[in-house]
């Protein structure tokens, strides 16, 4: 028999977190529906401040390792996300970026194309329905004539989870799908977990779960989706329209392509693949112009290439932070 | 002077923090609620392709992610002067109700509610749904689980996934429906019918038979007499989807009603540089400080500002339980701000009602879901998002562009008045210095009623909301710590 380890009936004991993100990754853990029982039964929940105290004082007390597995969603654009993520690393066996925003940036990751300045000037200042003659903005430290009420600094840039703490396995979409979450507690409960680094997800792209049938057509025009009256049943690139599957990693049933509408990139890159816009531009590039490419005039390459109005916004949607280039420069 | 600082450390810590004053004799002088979070949505909305807004802006909100998409599809009609069809409409309000469905019972059940099923002075730890399966029985909490997932399931059907759906086009939708989904969606839709009876029936039983609760609702600390807003279809009914937005004052009587595109004639926000969620009022009747009364031009949104700012509920079996929720609560306006989550249940009912007259709709199969788009332009879009009204705004450049975004989001549009139920609540508490363990419920219960953004999620598995309150002297001495579900 084998030795039994110190705390044999202990349940797991998992942590969720949330930084930047929308909670649609809290979500799709409650989209396991009656799973969420089974799950219930196996591990204790335990959502991050029920376990700690004020000011991470007892967190910083507790033992490392304490948390079995981390399931932490959302970017890190605060100092204090960046605290949070740094302990919750120390504390837990296993850290698990969860959902789009904590793997490559996710969209709140876009708001790299501007800084904080900007970010504030557009909420607070050049606004149609606010009415703001003496050009308040919100600050970090404010009297109040009863006392000091303090907010914790915004910063000017977006990072992924792995970008600030080390990560040991990734779970990608936003959000990820049900059956992705209930692979991932699988493979924790079994003890079947992937190598180090892995991302918790099939080896594949969007294109190998689609519906619609690819052939080797190239297309000389880019249309938006909305002035392609109807959509044929064929692959959405060879009717014009940008869509992300070659570049983006399956997983996710290619749900949206079920209802007429292109892949925007939520599951991040393909596996093997760092930079999913650039794989996107290759992708797009062997399919974009005419059979006689080569003839053509630069102006006229050019034009091709004009045809995508929002590169930032059509190839990384949800990947900036993470991309090979990460913000834009903004000179101060 | 004493600080009292109720740090809500779970996702509030990141998006929610009240501190509260206390003056030299121990009573409340004041309490801000501060939202210590901004994403910046509008400023990198600028430049993206329009079409793109209804699945960017719905990561504003992964709990109302339907809510955004529609308000932002809809501010994409206007802005690309394009009606959708009719048997578009008719899906994508479809799709709203099963929306509002899940939401609804997700705060009714997970967030908000077990405060009253479980009880207001049960044990923190048992006020989530697992103390609200622990009362009503495993079979009951497995109906819970099984109806919020038919509103993600009918969302799913219609928008591609219920978290972030993709349907939503300037001029209609992507997808229509076929006779298999029209049965599947019916059935749920049925069962759901059944079940939001039953949980006014629940709430009947538990809530408004038992006097103490009843008299809490009613207690003066949850009160508060503010403006109401919310859409109303032609005959003033309430509508989620679509109509004009319609502002009543203390009494109930109608102080305008506007188009989508007027909404900055009527709306104005105030910046505090305490917090980075900014403060609407209503611009004719001005910015009067955190008061309320027909002085003060804060206003409430969500369940109780919507039942409040309309005459009706537009199908009948809402329409009656709406008549009762007055004659029980003392006619037009409910300035109760529990009354919030008895609101919340007409409405779910009214849902389902309305998803069944929309499934059993001839058009419903047909095919015709998309108009040909104009030239861009400008579009205002407004829904009733589960927790109020949701208001996006685009200006777009010639190439379809964002050019200019404006949001104001249904929690923002509550943002003065949770302030205020915050504050009266602690007032209604501490005399004197004196500070108890009550003060936690007392709080948490006056702004888990709005079912605000920043709050939601924190109540769902397995924990009560984490609250501390510290307590310094007039030295900044720590003397007194109260916690909960810490």
């Amino acid at each position: 028999m084998t030795k039994k380890n110190d705390k044999p009936n202990k349940k797991l004991q998992l942590a969720f977190y949330w930084a930047a993100s929308c909670g649609g990754c809290e979500i799709a853990v409650l989209d396991i529906d009656e799973k969420i029982l089974d799950v219930i039964a196996l591990a204790d929940i335990l959502f991050w401040p029920v376990a700690m105290d004020f000011k991470y004082k007892d967190v910083e007390a507790m033992k490392d390792n304490n948390i079995d597995v981390c399931f932490f969603n959302g970017a890190i654009r605060t100092e204090e996300q960046e605290h949070i993520a740094k302990l919750l690393r120390k504390k837990s066996k296993y850290m698990v970026a969860f959902g789009a925003c904590a793997v490559n940036g996710g969209i709140p990751g876009l708001a790299n194309i501007a800084n904080k300045a900007e970010v504030f000037h557009t909420a607070y200042l050049e606004n149609p329905s606010t009415n703001n003659p003496k050009k308040i903005v919100p600050k970090t430290s404010v009297k109040v004539k009863e006392g000091t009420l303090t907010l914790p600094e915004f910063y000017d840039t977006v990072k992924t989870l792995d970008q600030t703490v080390d990560v040991d396995y990734y779970l990608t979409g936003c959000p990820p799908t049900p059956d992705q979450i209930m692979t991932a507690v699988g493979a924790i409960v079994e003890n079947k977990l992937p190598p180090k680094g892995s991302v918790i997800g099939p080896m594949k792209s969007v294109c190998d779960e689609c519906r619609f049938e690819k052939s080797e057509k190239k297309i000389t025009k880019i249309k938006r989706v909305y002035e392609v009256d109807k959509i044929e049943e064929k692959c959405l690139l060879e009717q014009g329209i940008i869509c992300l599957g070659p570049a983006t990693r399956g997983g996710c049933s290619a749900r949206c392509l079920d209802a007429n509408m292109p892949c925007t990139g939520c599951n991040g890159p393909t596996p093997n693949s760092l930079d999913q816009g650039a794989k996107m531009i290759s992708a797009l590039a062997s399919i974009l112009g005419l059979e006689g490419e080569e003839k053509m005039t630069d102006e006229e390459v050019q034009k091709l290439i004009d045809q995508v109005v929002d590169p930032i916004g059509t190839f990384y949607k949800y990947t900036l932070p993470s991309s090979l280039i990460n913000r834009r420069v903004i000179k101060k | 002077m004493k600080t009292i600082t109720i740090d809500p450390i779970t996702r509030l810590e990141g998006h929610g923090k009240i501190s509260i004053f206390l003056d030299n004799k121990g009573d409340v002088e004041n309490a801000y609620l501060q939202i210590p979070e901004l994403r910046g949505f509008e400023r990198f909305a600028q430049g993206r392709r329009a079409e793109d807004m209804p699945q960017i802006t719905s990561r504003i909100c992964g709990v109302c992610p339907v809510a955004h998409h529609f308000a932002a599809t809809k501010a994409l009609d206007a802005a690309f002067n394009v009606a959708p069809t009719s048997a578009a409409k008719k899906l994508r309000e479809l799709m709203y109700m099963g929306y509002f469905i899940y939401d609804h019972i997700l705060h009714f059940y997970y967030l908000g509610g077990p405060d009253f099923v479980v009880g207001p002075d049960a044990p923190a730890a048992k006020r989530n749904v697992i103390g609200v399966i622990e009362k009503v029985g495993v079979e009951i909490g497995k109906e819970v689980i099984k109806h919020r997932a038919y509103g993600q399931k009918i969302t799913a059907i219609l928008g591609g996934k219920a978290t972030h759906p993709v349907c939503g086009l300037p001029g209609g939708v992507s997808k229509g429906l076929n006779k298999d989904e029209v049965k599947d969606i019916e059935k749920m839709v049925d069962s759901c019918t059944n079940f939001a009876k039953f949980s006014l029936k629940l709430f009947d039983d538990i809530v408004l038979q038992n006097k103490t609760y009843v008299d809490l609702i009613l207690s003066d600390p949850y009160k508060l007499a503010t403006y109401n807003m919310g859409l109303v279809d032609k005959n003033n009914k309430a509508n989620f989807y679509d109509g004009m937005v319609r502002v009543t004052d203390q009494k109930g009587k109608e102080v305008v009603k506007f188009e989508p595109q007027d909404y900055t004639k009527h709306v104005e926000e105030r910046v505090e540089d305490w917090t980075y969620i900014k403060f609407p009022y209503l611009k004719k009747v001005g910015w009067n400080g955190f008061n309320d009364g027909k002085d003060s031009g804060i206003y409430r949104v969500g369940p109780l500002g919507r039942v409040n700012a309309a005459e009706g509920m537009a199908t009948p079996i809402a329409q009656k339980e709406y008549e009762k929720f007055y004659e029980t609560l003392g006619g037009k306006s409910v300035n109760s701000t529990l009354a919030f989550h008895w609101a919340r249940l007409i409405e779910l009912l009214y849902a389902t009602e309305r998803a069944k007259e929309l499934i059993k709709d001839s058009e419903i199969t047909s095919q015709k879901i998309r108009n040909p788009v104009g030239k861009p332009g400008e579009g205002v879009g407004i829904v009733e998002a589960a927790r109020g009204t949701l208001i996006h705004h685009y200006k777009l450049d010639k190439n379809g562009l964002i050019d200019k975004a404006n949001l104001i989001v249904a929690t923002t549009n509550n943002a003065g008045a949770i302030n205020m139920s915050v504050r009266d609540a602690a007032k209604g508490i501490i005399k004197g210095g004196k500070v108890n363990d009550g003060l936690l419920n007392m709080v948490e219960m006056a702004f888990r009623a709005y079912d605000p953004c920043f709050a939601c999620a924190t109540h769902t598995l397995p924990g009560g909301m984490p609250l501390e309150i510290n307590i310094y002297d007039y030295k900044k001495n720590l003397y007194k710590k109260l916690k909960q579900n810490i």
